[in-house]
């Protein structure tokens, strides 16, 4: 696994924020870092990743470190195939990055679903792939497919996971009782005020304001009222989040006691021990996650990556360590007791009780709606 | 004898480097700022004013840039009141090992900046060291919301800042012929005195290269705020960065780009002609 010397340092900071190594280590393994900073030359990241291997890009964190050490690293040492990894924040970061380079210098994205799809079919940075080269693709859930092939006829990306976006609190300060009669009114309960935080995401902000006016975020008809009531969340929160580690950090320190929530985070938190409670309200944001490849890539080598990936036993050992359930169809692959308790594993295949957005809908809206959230996130 | 070719051909190497890596991605921006914004990630060659109305008619940006220019302001003056005494102390002392101080202001450049700013949200959390501290005190009930305010902000600034205040101050204070001084406190000035007529006018070139880099580089700063501050504390940075990255509307984000480059750049050109050009190479060459 290449990354740069910064992704490493920012990445011991989560896992230290995470509580998964004592202040001491990672005191020292800062310390040993920057002694080292000095032998690191510009030079020496481009060689390391200068190879005929898979270029492949993710939301770092835990989830990207459970990719890594149970669909990556067996795949290099069945293949001998080095995956080169980077990791980004924000997808619309990767995609800046993806215009401002050449094709095939970046190859596969962890990307979020079909919104984001459109958005590189839009820039025309997708591939075709090869789906005899990939018979893994079979165990995959149709309905998670279907509205890729709506786009591309031709897929470019494979459906992996899914999860949901719902609400998390502390349970030492509301009770499930209150959560599960207030659901996305909690966001704005004034009694919370100064310790609520959200996702700083336009998407999200606007599904969860659309749930708590009473509207279908899929067709929202007063718009004035949603935005109403995401000034409202801003004013009354203490921190919109824009992480997993940030997330899991104002949680577990108490900054914050409801917040929207990953699904996989939560249950992380949980796993922990931390008093954190979680809850799906009715309409909660579901989406889902895709390996994609990106025009230029080398091919047959992404294909066979994306088949191992996708190979029962590798998803369901990334499902395990990341926390979120894989796309592969319950019905054809038995799923283990873990997965089958993780928050939004919907047991039936059909993905019915999972209300997902519609991509067309919110393609449509998304330039005028990004620019109104950023200016509210700014305090207009 | 003089050789124009011999200069020219000396100063080619920086001058096709300044052409290659500076007005060169200035003009394409600057081209940018009239391209057409069709959707996210999408633009078209088709030419338009349109971005520039946008920025000339909302006051949106209007208040965050001047929001940007009063941060950055602040945050240099303050650099420039603390960072003074420590570099005084620095260039007066009599201490054997004087580089030892020197390279204790550049320590904290050995790590990363973005963990030096994170570092900042364990001290200044509801969780925090300060607000702890206070509470087993029994001095505060309820902890203080120092976090994600635009105190946070500059607090993360001049840690970033400060010590480039310093070593400019320091360079500028190491250039005073110290025979003056003497001569001043030999003709009756006390150490006050001397410090007032002789030390710190001598020592200004300094301060005021320092706070020019302190203030370009807080107006222009993206990291902190968004680490630091909440929504309402960003700064013109984190519209550009929001624009470009978020809404992947590089038209615009090149129009915002361009104003904030033209801004600051009209700043030094009238900062550096009031406080004469010659005093400022000065304090920066020492």
């Amino acid at each position: 696994m290449k990354i740069s010397t910064t992704k490493r340092l920012e990445r011991l900071q989560e896992r230290h924020a995470n509580g998964d190594i004592s202040r001491r280590t990672f005191l020292t393994l800062t310390a040993a870092a920057a002694t080292t900073a000095g032998l690191n030359m510009p030079w020496m990241g481009r060689a390391l990743a200068a190879t005929t291997d898979v270029r492949f890009d993710g939301w770092g964190g835990v989830v990207q470190e459970a990719i890594d050490k149970y669909a990556f690293q067996p795949y290099t040492a069945k293949t001998g195939n080095k995956v080169v990894q980077g990791t980004f924040g924000d997808e619309n970061e990767i995609i800046t990055k993806i215009k401002t380079s050449k094709p095939g210098d970046f190859q596969v994205i962890h990307s979020s679903g079909v919104n984001y799809y459109i958005k590189y079919v839009n820039a025309g940075a997708t591939s075709e792939l090869n789906e005899a080269n990939i018979p893994n693709l079979a165990n995959v859930l149709q309905p998670m497919i279907e509205p890729f092939r709506k786009l591309t006829p031709k897929l470019s990306a494979v459906p992996y996971d899914y999860g949901t976006t719902g609400l998390a609190y502390n349970t030492t300060v509301i009770s499930p009782e209150e959560a599960k009669e207030k659901g996305a009114a909690m966001l704005a309960d004034k009694k919370y005020a100064g310790k609520i935080g959200g996702y700083a995401d336009m998407t999200t902000r606007v599904w969860y304001a659309a749930l708590d006016t009473g509207q279908d975020p899929n067709n929202i008809q007063d718009m004035d009222a949603v935005w109403a009531k995401v000034r409202e969340t801003r004013d009354l929160a203490k921190k919109f989040w824009s992480s997993g580690a940030e997330l899991m950090d104002l949680l577990s320190k108490g900054e914050i006691v409801v917040t929207d929530a990953w699904s996989g985070r939560v249950a992380a938190l949980q796993q922990q021990g931390h008093p954190i409670g979680y809850l799906d309200p009715s309409g909660s944001y579901a989406w889902m996650e895709d390996m994609l490849v990106l025009k230029g890539s080398p091919m047959a080598e992404c294909e066979e990556l994306l088949n191992f990936m996708l190979d029962p036993a590798t998803s369901i050992a990334v499902a395990e360590g990341q926390n979120y359930p894989p796309s592969l169809d319950p019905t054809k692959v038995k799923l283990t007791e873990k997965i089958e308790k993780l928050p939004a594993f919907d047991p039936t295949g059909q993905m019915k009780a999972l209300t997902f957005a519609d991509p067309i809908y919110w393609a449509d809206n998304e330039d005028a709606w990004q620019k109104q959230w950023d200016r509210i996130s700014k305090g207009a | 004898m003089y050789d124009p070719r011999l200069a020219w051909m000396l100063v080619a190497p920086v001058l096709l480097l300044l052409i290659f890596f500076l007005l060169l991605p200035i003009a394409v921006m600057l081209v940018y700022t009239f391209f057409t914004f069709v959707t996210a990630g999408v633009e078209s060659a088709t030419v338009t004013l349109a971005n520039w109305h946008e920025f000339l008619t909302d006051g949106y940006y209007h208040g965050f840039l001047l929001k940007t220019l009063r941060v950055g302001g602040m945050t240099a003056i303050i650099c420039g009141i603390l960072g003074y005494f420590p570099a005084y102390f620095i260039w007066a002392t009599t201490f054997k090992h004087k580089w030892l101080l020197l390279l204790l202001l550049i320590v904290p450049f050995w790590i990363s900046f973005t963990i030096r700013t994170f570092s900042w949200i364990h001290i200044l959390g509801e969780q925090g060291l300060i607000n702890v501290t206070l509470l087993k005190l029994g001095l505060i009930q309820e902890p203080l919301q120092m976090l994600y305010t635009e105190g946070a902000v500059i607090m993360g600034l001049l840690h970033f800042l400060l010590p480039y205040m310093i070593l400019n101050v320091y360079v500028s204070l190491e250039s005073i012929d110290r025979t003056l001084i003497s001569a001043a406190r030999s003709m009756g000035c006390t150490s006050a005195q001397a410090f007032r007529e002789v030390t710190l006018p001598l020592s200004l070139p300094g301060l005021a290269a320092g706070l020019m880099l302190c203030f370009v580089l807080a107006a222009g700063s993206y990291v902190t705020p968004q680490l630091l501050g909440s929504g309402r504390d960003a700064l013109f940075g984190n519209l550009i960065y929001d624009t470009i990255m978020g809404q992947l509307n590089w038209p615009m984000g090149a129009t915002l780009s361009i104003v904030l480059f033209m801004v600051l750049g009209c700043f030094a050109a009238v900062y550096t002609r009031y406080m004469s050009m010659s005093q400022i190479v000065k304090g920066l060459g020492g």
